[in-house]
């Protein structure tokens, strides 16, 4: 990535403990932040959508006994590229691959649609996801503020 | 709104069953609503359930577990359901997951087909 080349202007750094209640301060605190951007109403949306899957899936998944902390950063670039890295030091996931497949679940019995993955990529323009069995997992994020109306 | 915020209001009358959604549905919400719609259906035993998602500000894909849920309840029960009035932002998730195969999405809001 031309990461060095974009020119970082501005960072935020969250943490915060894996209770579903923190979905909605995450997403709401990376919005605030992403709006220095100035994106529109679908790109916020996307990008809180995004941010609400990664952070669901350390929730439910990275730290399924509830215990653990959720570590978020927000970087703003010059080119208006916004990048959401979002770590967990949970369980990690053991085939990365099969899990970012759409409607792959873990959960039998429950009501979870698979779909996590698919709308972080779906909704972001670049997703990376790096995992660990027992060290955690990363999910890297890249959207590109006003490139959304150009491509619709 | 930093929290997630949530609710709902209820019409029932011959057999037909609205629940109109407001707020936020992600998986903290999602828990709750589950508990209630099932309770609400199962009360009510609708011939078809209205869920109308005119007031969701943000839905991510807890949302979509818990319509699929619902429309998986309500086809054991004999019966039928509907979404209507999903915004757009709401909508591109309901179609990036091909809900339309499942039921009708009626009265979209701010659709530019």
């Amino acid at each position: 990535m031309k990461r060095k080349q974009r020119g970082e202007i501005n960072r935020l750094n969250l943490c915060l403990p894996a209770k579903s209640v923190n979905e909605g301060v995450a997403r709401a605190a990376v919005a605030i932040f992403c709006a220095q951007h100035d994106p529109s109403a679908t790109e916020l949306a996307d990008i809180k959508c995004a941010v609400s899957e990664a952070v669901t899936n350390c929730i439910v998944h990275a730290y399924p006994h509830g215990e653990g902390e959720i570590y978020i950063t927000v970087v703003l670039y010059a080119d208006k590229t916004v990048r959401v890295v979002i770590k967990d030091h949970g369980c990690g996931i053991s085939d990365v691959a099969r899990a970012r497949e759409p409607l792959y679940t873990t959960d039998a019995v429950g009501e979870r649609s698979g779909m996590g993955f698919t709308v972080m990529e779906n909704f972001m323009d670049r997703l990376v996801v790096r995992s660990r069995v027992g060290k955690g997992t990363v999910v890297a994020m890249t959207k590109r503020i006003g490139a959304c109306a150009a491509k619709e | 709104m930093i929290h997630t915020d949530y609710g709902y209001e209820i019409r029932a009358r011959d057999r037909l069953l609205c629940v109109y959604l407001y707020g936020e549905i992600d998986h903290h919400s999602a828990v709750g609503l589950r508990e209630d719609l099932d309770a609400l259906i199962l009360r009510e035993r609708p011939k078809r359930l209205v869920l109308d998602l005119s007031r969701i500000e943000f839905m991510d894909s807890a949302g979509l577990g818990l319509l699929m849920g619902r429309y998986r309840l309500m086809c054991d029960l004999g019966g039928e359901m509907a979404v209507e009035k999903p915004n757009e932002r709401v909508m591109k998730i309901l179609r990036l997951a091909g809900m339309e195969r499942f039921f009708e999405i009626g009265g979209r809001r701010g659709e530019r087909e």
